[in-house]
């Protein structure tokens, strides 16, 4: 592939990237990671 | 000048202290709690560190597969997207605090080096077993009445969380030393294997285990940051291959998935060779400017 396909190529995983983030926000994912990670995750540590 | 590899591990130590500034959190044994957790931070950094700003992203992915709401994970996803198609492994070099540790250890000359553990060619291919099994399948499978799963890879695998998050909480917090037992002792076994290991061999979590470098590696190809070798300069003295701690064949495979961007194979590279999209796009302007 050429440097321009390349670069085209990171530039389509980039806005499909951003789309994925919105379509997240929208299905309200965030509020699940953002609940996991404001509390000590037990199994994360090794307990629980 | 500084030494490349010297400015690697400053800006490793200085990426770490900025994504795990929460002082507060070291001091007390508490996490921090504020929106900032919300964005996933690029590199395996545990979000139960006490220091941690931002969210693992192999644990934010499990916990949006393993809860009942959600069968897939767009925002995770997307966001690992994002940070692939700007740096790919990168991250695995420059900005994961796992991978710094492993830099470091590898450093305690008490060991004769290796380069790979034996079977590596099969052993390479286990990141992306883990990364299936124990981070998507078994999460969004295994699950209990209620629709909720568990984070298997946190659980059972993870020395980064072991070292940023379980081993600072359970020294500080009272509560949680009396509640670990025989899993705490399995991922503390982990760990220490793992860095045993990384004094002889050059980042065996990252060669055989990540997950997230698993990831990353397949932007290698297609991000906007890449290897080019110059087929003109190039004498294919396999120098570059020499001093690579992946194993990497750079002359031949500059954007090889295991690569992790450290960057000493354009050090070592006699004729100047390899270079990154970045000094090609420096180069490009400087011959504009002439």
């Amino acid at each position: 592939m050429s440097g321009t396909k390349k670069n085209f190529a990171s530039f389509a995983i980039l806005i499909i990237g951003i789309a994925l983030v919105v379509a997240g926000i929208v299905r309200t994912e965030h509020e699940t990671v953002l609940t996991k990670a404001v509390n000590i995750c037990l199994e994360c540590i090794g307990i629980g | 000048m500084v030494k490349q590899s010297t400015f690697r591990h400053l800006f490793q130590a200085a990426w770490f202290a900025l994504t795990n500034g929460y002082g507060k959190g070291f001091a007390t044994g508490k996490i921090y709690q504020g929106p900032t957790k919300v964005l996933c931070v690029p590199g395996l950094n545990c979000y139960s560190c006490p220091g941690a700003l931002g969210s693992c992203p192999i644990g934010s992915l499990q916990a949006v597969l393993d809860s009942s709401k959600f069968t897939f994970s767009c925002y995770v996803l997307g966001m690992l997207m994002i940070f692939g198609s700007f740096f790919g492994r990168v991250v695995c070099g420059w900005l994961c605090p796992f991978g710094f540790v492993q830099d470091l250890v590898y450093k305690i000359p008490v060991f004769k080096k290796i380069k790979n553990l034996p079977g590596h060619r099969k052993l390479k291919l286990l990141p992306y077993f883990i990364l299936l099994i124990f981070v998507v399948l078994l999460p969004s499978l295994v699950v209990d009445v209620m629709g909720t799963g568990s984070p298997w890879f946190c659980e059972y695998i993870c020395p980064s969380g072991t070292l940023l998050a379980g081993i600072p909480l359970v020294i500080m917090n009272g509560s949680l030393r009396m509640a670990a037992g025989l899993r705490f002792l399995w991922k503390v076994s982990v760990l220490v294997l793992l860095l045993v290991l990384a004094i002889k061999i050059y980042r065996p979590f990252c060669k055989y285990l990540c997950p997230l470098g698993a990831i990353y590696g397949c932007f290698n190809g297609v991000g906007f940051y890449r290897f080019k070798v110059d087929e003109g300069k190039c004498i294919k003295c396999k120098a570059c291959q020499r001093v690579c701690g992946m194993d990497i064949k750079v002359w031949k495979n500059p954007n090889s998935a295991e690569c992790i961007r450290c960057g000493a194979c354009k050090d070592v590279c006699p004729t100047h060779a390899i270079s990154s999209t970045l000094e090609q796009l420096r180069r490009k302007d400087e011959r504009k400017k002439l």
